[in-house]
């Protein structure tokens, strides 16, 4: 009976705790909304934080996007063959990478290569009481430190997404038409023909973008809510990329469900 | 970093996005390729209409003209009401044929128009006469084997 009460307890605590964790996220980001205008009066600190964010993530984004579009062509190359249709190639690669691999994918090397990074910076900043020094000086962290790094991301997120899509397609390009032989006419006909503007193109820009939200505000938070410890620090870039990646994917699912019925 | 140097980068990298979302649409996507703007919209009446959507092309001579802007199911007469926009530009007589076809043995299908030889064309609003349904391959089948039996007898 104790165990019992014990374990039910622990499940009652951990879900509260869970929720506290929630509740201090959405406060946060009602915060940034709040502090927004003040950090958009120095638009250089945005500006920066771009330039960490999302330029400094662009050789990584652009390599792996090309070599996704290529094992997508070969694949998708070595399956169409055998129905006769290698022009159709063009098609499976675009609608893949703008509908899902574009987006998701940046998202997850996103988490890995932007999100640690603010968790990290962030989570330092705490533990060497730099956050505390800018309350003493009256300077709002939220205004100087936390939104700027927010809007950074959500402009960074959709940009990087997009060059992903293209740069993927690309690589499928080369694989096929280049190194396989597939006729470049088709290739981009096909694809023009099935791909649509407002459908599959905008639906793309709008995962990214719900994606980017996700991410950064995650990162944020965990490099905000860190214990200003080494280990705490450490723990909580972990908890970064897992529960970054873990929102991404859940929400890719939901979106898809939605979008493309 | 100084501070233009920074602009730069980040400069570059707002271009870099943009150019590849200037190349997702127009490039990969179909927004400069159906520039079909001012159209007018006909109607066609067909018993089945098999697997035709929205947005299918109409084809004339294997010319993409226009594009299917709704299908309904009219529930007094029983058959499909297919609503076709036809861009401006061309014009068809009163007498146009109909038909859905299918590009290829597995691809989509479209509806292909036929000018017949009237001296009046057809106008917004107006409805095209002569049809031809959707070939259904299970009618097909029951039909010939209908044939071949009747021929052993």
């Amino acid at each position: 009976m104790n165990n019992m009460l014990n374990f039910i307890a622990g499940v009652g605590s951990s879900f509260r705790s869970k929720m506290t964790r929630l509740g201090a996220g959405t406060r946060l980001f009602f915060l940034i909304l709040i502090y927004s205008v003040d950090s958009f009066k120095r638009i250089g600190l945005t500006i920066r934080e771009i330039y960490f964010t999302g330029v400094l993530s662009l050789v990584i984004i652009i390599v792996s996007a090309f070599f996704v579009g290529m094992v997508l062509g070969l694949q998708g190359y070595y399956t169409l063959e055998k129905y006769g249709s290698s022009e159709a190639i063009g098609v499976l690669v675009a609608l893949a990478l703008v509908r899902e691999l574009g987006p998701v994918v940046t998202a997850l090397l996103f988490a890995g290569r932007a999100g640690t990074a603010i968790t990290a910076e962030i989570g330092l900043m705490k533990a060497t009481e730099q956050l505390s020094a800018m309350e003493v000086m009256a300077v709002s962290p939220v205004a100087r430190i936390i939104a700027p790094r927010f809007w950074a991301g959500m402009i960074s997120m959709p940009i990087l997404a997009t060059i992903f899509s293209m740069v993927g397609i690309l690589g499928g390009y080369f694989i096929a038409v280049l190194v396989i032989g597939v006729d470049e006419g088709a290739f981009w006909s096909q694809m023009q023909a099935n791909v649509d503007f407002s459908n599959d193109i905008v639906d793309g820009a709008i995962k990214s973008i719900v994606f980017g939200f996700a991410c950064t505000i995650i990162a944020l938070f965990e490099g905000f809510d860190a214990p200003p410890t080494a280990e705490g620090v450490s723990r909580a870039t972990t908890r970064t990329v897992v529960i970054s990646s873990l929102a991404v994917l859940g929400l890719d699912f939901i979106l898809t469900s939605f979008m493309f019925v | 970093m100084e501070r233009t140097k920074l602009d730069i980068w980040v400069g570059i990298f707002v271009i870099l996005g943009l150019a590849a979302l200037f190349g997702l649409a127009t490039k990969v996507g179909n927004l400069t390729s159906n520039n079909i703007k001012d159209t007018y919209t006909i109607y066609a009446h067909f018993e089945n209409i098999g697997g035709l959507k929205p947005r299918a092309a109409i084809k004339a001579a294997g010319v993409v003209v226009g594009r299917v802007n709704s299908i309904i199911f009219d529930t007094e007469a029983y058959h499909a009401v297919v609503s076709i926009d036809v861009d401006n530009r061309y014009i068809f007589p009163k007498d146009t044929f109909a038909n859905i076809y299918t590009a290829g043995l597995l691809g989509e299908q479209y509806i292909g128009l036929e000018a017949g030889g009237d001296m009046t064309n057809l106008a917004a609003g107006d409805l095209i006469t002569q049809t031809q349904d959707a070939v259904v391959l299970e009618k097909l089948i029951s039909q010939f084997l209908y044939n071949k039996a009747s021929e052993e007898e």
